[in-house]
């Protein structure tokens, strides 16, 4: 797949490999709120493999969500380069960026955002509206999504605000899922769910990496979440800490 | 995105705060309605005015004495009061002017009608045959003066409704009966078809006689106080003008044309003064409806400012998985036209409403184009477009991460 893509000019020479889907050289966030500046990521360098499934693990308020924000196209680093695909992120357009997090990742926010006072099928979706898919594939591949991130088919049709907390992340994680994604960044999925669901969830992440190949890039404070990945990446302080990998991996065997 | 998709979002946008949409709506509704209800006040007006001054004749030109841009004394002289037009005038304009199709020299007068014990005073007109045809005048029962009653200077005459009504009673036999003018007696041959009143004169008061017996019965002279001039055609209607100018300039010696001792009215000129001044009073009613309207689009501005603000999450979320700015742009804005065409359709029905009961109470015959419809239409279209694309750039525009952290 990414051999398919043209390369620009200018990202020749970094383009070694091209089995890296996620290149980040020394990115760097600042933010200015007034007067004060805070460094969210200061100068972090790592390369995320097609296929591979790595989680970032860090405490509160070490980077995590800002370093996603970027990964996602969402966000410009202040300094640094990131490719993702063999493309320098901060050369593309607006449009060119809404049509790579429309075709090619999947988000879940820590913060949910479902659309409030709408059904769990719309907010699943919401995504291939964008795509311009037919009414009917759009139900189905949502229908899917919905029931291999655990949802019981009885709360489709209810609103996103008529929902636990536990059912809203799995929403939030089926609305990741829904448009088949190569990546999927997923912040805190786990967060709420009770140590059972929250199995389920991460076997599907599993089944997703192992069976169809998607990368994916879970965020966790959670030591136990983390070691369902192949590889950790240690975050502290806008920094890498620590960049291994997983030698006893959980397996979630369904 | 699709067209239905748009249109979905649109739907359930517009319905999650129905009082706040039927508010915004009503603004337009009220613009739109005014707009389509003055325009067609306007319009009527303007048919009443134009159907009256038809009515006098078509095509006609008249010639009255008296100096057309005399000093003031000579205006407050009246019209027909000065003496310098003559049949023989009228016959010299049929004879000497191309493109003429008739002509009618009139005597008019007010006198005094005595039929039977019963008297009333109205105005008596001394004509000749054409003046039927010039003056768009039919014969409801009887006949109308022929040119044998001119030649024998004949007391007969033709009488308009009203008169016969006040003479003999309503809708009386007429023909036949006599009525005395001057202490003459003339014997009445025909009433004429109710013309209905407009402002410049009422055929259906007055009496017709052969022009020659009341110069001799009447006036007892030879002048005539108007000379009715029909054009072939309202092309050559300024020509006529023109050359019965000259003609009658001519024939009564006078050199400069500023000293002329009669005067012309083109009928074309009454209407288009008349058109002048209705056309500035549809525009004055339209511009204070299509303030309305402005305002009514400031509601609809103000509306989707709130709604992107509300929205700020929702855009941020749908930015982040994969809308692009032209879709955000598209979805507020068809927020915005929706609004405004709702508010169109409900305002043409209104403003519909409000001519057709300005009609019904008979005020005036007022009329409701497809082409107002259409401005109708157009202009809140382009409402929706101009006061809803500022806050559609507005959310098109938002950073997508800075969006959803909003609180
Ligand atoms: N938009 C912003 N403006 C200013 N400061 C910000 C902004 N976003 C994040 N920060 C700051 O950057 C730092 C990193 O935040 P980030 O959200 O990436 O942390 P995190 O690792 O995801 O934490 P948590 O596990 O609590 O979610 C924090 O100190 C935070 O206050
Ligand atoms: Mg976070």
């Amino acid at each position: 797949m990414v051999a398919l893509e043209p390369f620009r000019e200018e990202a020749q020479t970094f383009v070694l490999k091209q089995d890296n889907m996620i290149k980040v050289k020394n990115v760097t966030k600042i933010y200015k709120t007034g007067e004060v500046e805070l460094e969210a990521l200061r100068g972090v360098s790592f390369e995320i493999k097609d296929g591979e499934f790595v989680a970032i693990m860090g405490p509160s308020g070490s980077g995590k969500s800002t370093l996603m924000h970027i990964l996602g196209a969402l966000d410009n680093p202040t300094s640094g380069t990131y490719f993702l695909d063999g493309k320098d992120v901060s050369s593309l357009s607006d449009d060119e960026l809404a049509e790579i997090r429309r075709d090619k990742i999947g988000f879940v926010f820590q913060s949910f955002n479902l659309l409030p006072r709408t059904t769990v099928l719309r907010n699943v979706m919401l995504p291939l509206v964008y795509s311009g898919l037919g009414e009917e594939e759009r139900e189905e591949q949502a229908r899917a999504a919905l029931l291999s991130a655990g949802l019981d088919e009885e709360h489709f049709v209810h609103k996103s605000n008529e929902l636990s907390g536990g059912q809203i992340q799995r929403v939030a994680i089926a609305r990741a899922l829904v448009n088949n994604p190569a990546l999927i960044l997923a912040d805190e999925p786990t967060g709420n769910l009770d140590s059972k669901t929250g199995e389920i969830v991460l076997g599907t992440f599993q089944k997703l990496n192992e069976k169809l190949g998607r990368t994916i890039v879970l965020i966790t404070h959670e030591h136990d979440v983390a070691e369902h990945a192949d590889r950790i990446i240690h975050i502290k302080d806008g920094l890498i800490e620590k960049d291994s990998k997983d030698h006893n991996k959980r397996i979630i065997n369904k | 995105m699709k067209i239905s998709d748009i249109l979905e979002e649109t739907y359930v946008a517009l319905l999650s705060n129905k009082a706040r949409t039927s508010l915004t709506i009503l603004g337009i509704v009220i613009g739109i309605a005014s707009v389509i209800a003055m325009v067609s006040i306007g319009a009527g007006a303007q048919n009443t005015i134009e159907s009256s001054i038809q009515s006098i004749g078509s095509n006609l030109i008249t010639v009255m004495p008296g100096a057309q841009n005399g000093p003031g004394l000579q205006v407050s002289s009246g019209r027909g009061s000065a003496k310098t037009l003559t049949e023989a005038d009228a016959e010299a304009i049929l004879e000497k002017v191309p493109n003429v199709k008739a002509v009618s020299p009139e005597l008019s007068g007010r006198y005094q009608v005595t039929a039977k014990g019963t008297n009333t005073n109205t105005s008596v007109i001394g004509v000749i045959d054409s003046y039927a045809s010039v003056r768009n005048l039919e014969v409801d029962e009887g006949t109308f003066i022929t040119s044998q009653h001119l030649r024998n200077y004949s007391k007969v005459a033709v009488i308009g409704p009203t008169v016969r009504d006040d003479l003999f009673g309503e809708g009386a036999s007429a023909v036949g009966k006599t009525i005395r003018l001057k202490n003459v007696q003339f014997t009445i041959i025909g009433v004429t078809k109710p013309k209905g009143g407009n402002a410049f004169s009422s055929s259906d008061n007055s009496i017709f006689i052969p022009l020659q017996s009341a110069q001799r019965f009447l006036s007892g002279d030879t002048y005539v106080s108007t000379i009715g001039v029909q054009a072939a055609d309202s092309k050559s209607m300024t020509q006529v003008q023109n050359d019965l100018t000259v003609v009658l300039l001519d024939r009564h010696k006078i050199s400069d044309p500023q000293s002329a001792d009669f005067s012309t009215l083109n009928q074309a000129d009454i209407l288009a003064t008349a058109s002048s001044v209705t056309d500035t009073f549809t525009i004055l009613l339209g511009s204070v409806a299509g303030i309305s309207l402005i305002v009514g689009g400031i509601g609809i501005m103000n509306m989707m400012l709130t709604t992107v603000t509300e929205r700020t999450r929702e855009i941020g979320l749908r930015k982040a998985i994969g809308a692009k700015a032209k879709d955000i742009n598209l979805q507020f804005l068809a927020e915005a036209v929706t609004l405004t065409f709702a508010g169109g359709i409900i305002g043409v029905a209104f403003g519909w409403l409000a001519s057709f009961g300005v009609s019904y109470f008979g005020i005036l015959q007022t009329k409701v184009t497809i082409g107002s419809i259409l401005l109708a239409f157009g202009i809140s279209a382009a409402i929706g477009i101009i006061f809803g694309y500022y806050p559609a750039q507005r959310a098109a525009k938002l950073n997508p991460i800075e969006a959803l952290r909003y609180e």
